[in-house]
């Protein structure tokens, strides 16, 4: 349940940057999540409906970019998809292989008036 | 920043140092008094669009904790303390291993410990009776410790110079793996009475650890524990792992978990 940490941790930074714009709606935010960044979806929904209560997040339009994660085999230099840390390289079947994409978590943009 | 896992308004968190001199029933909050990080806006006008702007935030969402963890860093690198972070699930043997750890190694390391469990002291109790100076944080209802509580805990224990300092995170295997505390190492502890593809379920922990210890290894005889397949499981998640088979009550590979510690403890340069 860090996901809670971590809605409270977008509400600061979407409310820091709205207020320094001058905004006082923020109408959408975009966030770029990778699928191996640790964040359980479903969590995060639950934890989201809570946390945006009394906040200037209360009925901002989401938008999130799903990154597909990858990994890169250090043997034969192949790049592939990868859903477990534990997938061996698709060619070579070896476990040596560094993640290249999918851990992003991170406020891409906001749509504020 | 601070943990605010749960729902309950009441969940704060609590610093303990432990001192002889003070009852144990006195809990005090450390006073706030650090400056925030901030960060700065890019803003783009869209003249057609009205009132409306875009925004462009370009921020990660525990920026705040990364950049507290660097400034813990920092702190631990003037002044040569080798910052651990132990990492578990409940019950397999974190305190047990600290406890012989700093009873074996005494007068030849420095040490300092920061106890992190949800609610009471008996940790910080038990490392307290080895001598060592240590911090207990009740993170309330918080299931992991942040940069910002260590920062805290680091005003009142005051760690030496030249010292090993012991994190002991809240026995979890999920939360702790995204909030770096500005550590040098993060040891994963995994003991025998627990599965052995604890690292293929929990591989985010495995992953972001430099050394796992198996534990409790005197207990192989009486369960199904496959050593092999575990260690061969946590080098799938992670092959840059490093794994060290220890027992705590036998004494057993603790010689080996101790040269390891003594590698990684920087000799303090001559002035």
């Amino acid at each position: 349940m860090h996901e809670l940490s971590i809605v409270m941790g977008i509400i600061k930074i979407a409310e820091d940057h709205a207020k320094a714009a001058d905004a006082t709606v923020i109408d959408e935010i975009e966030l770029d999540i990778g699928t191996m960044s640790g964040i359980d979806m479903d969590s995060m929904e639950f934890a989201w409906t809570q946390a945006i209560k009394g906040t200037m997040l209360n009925g901002t339009a989401r938008k999130i970019n799903s990154i597909t994660a990858k990994a890169k085999c250090l043997d034969c230099d192949t790049e592939f998809e990868i859903k477990n840390y534990y997938d061996a390289c698709p060619v070579c079947g070896e476990h040596l292989i560094d993640i290249v994409q999918g851990k992003e978590l991170k406020v891409r943009s906001l749509l504020v008036s | 920043m601070c943990a605010t896992c749960g729902c309950g308004s009441d969940g704060k968190t609590t610093f303990y140092l432990v001192d002889k001199d003070q009852p144990h029933t006195h809990d005090h909050s450390h006073p706030h008094d650090h400056v925030h990080p901030h960060g700065h806006t890019h803003t783009h006008d869209h003249p057609q669009a009205s009132e409306k702007k875009i925004i462009d935030v370009e921020q990660d969402v525990l920026h705040q904790n990364n950049l507290l963890a660097e400034r813990n860093r920092g702190y631990f690198d003037a002044k040569n303390i080798l910052a651990l972070n132990l990492v578990s699930s409940p019950g397999s043997g974190k305190t047990s291993l600290l406890e012989r750890t700093l009873k074996d190694l005494k007068g030849e390391l420095e040490f300092a410990v920061i106890e992190g469990d949800q609610q009471t002291n008996n940790d910080a109790d038990r490392i307290f009776a080895t001598g060592t100076k240590v911090t207990q944080i009740n993170t309330g209802k918080g299931c992991h410790l942040d940069a910002h509580m260590i920062l805290h805990a680091m005003q009142g224990l005051k760690p030496k110079d030249n010292s090993v300092l012991f994190i002991e995170n809240v026995g979890n295997l999920v939360c702790p793996a995204m909030f770096d505390l500005g550590e040098k190492e993060r040891v994963v502890i995994m003991s025998v009475t627990e599965g052995d593809d604890k690292p293929l379920k929990y591989p985010d922990m495995f992953h972001s650890s430099t050394l796992c210890i198996i534990n409790k290894t005197d207990l192989l005889p009486y369960v199904p524990f496959d050593i092999e397949k575990a260690k061969t499981n946590a080098k799938k998640v992670n092959h840059h792992l490093e794994i060290i088979e220890v027992s705590c009550t036998t004494g057993e590979g603790l010689p080996q978990w101790y040269n390891w510690l003594k590698s990684k403890v920087l000799q303090p340069e001559a002035v």
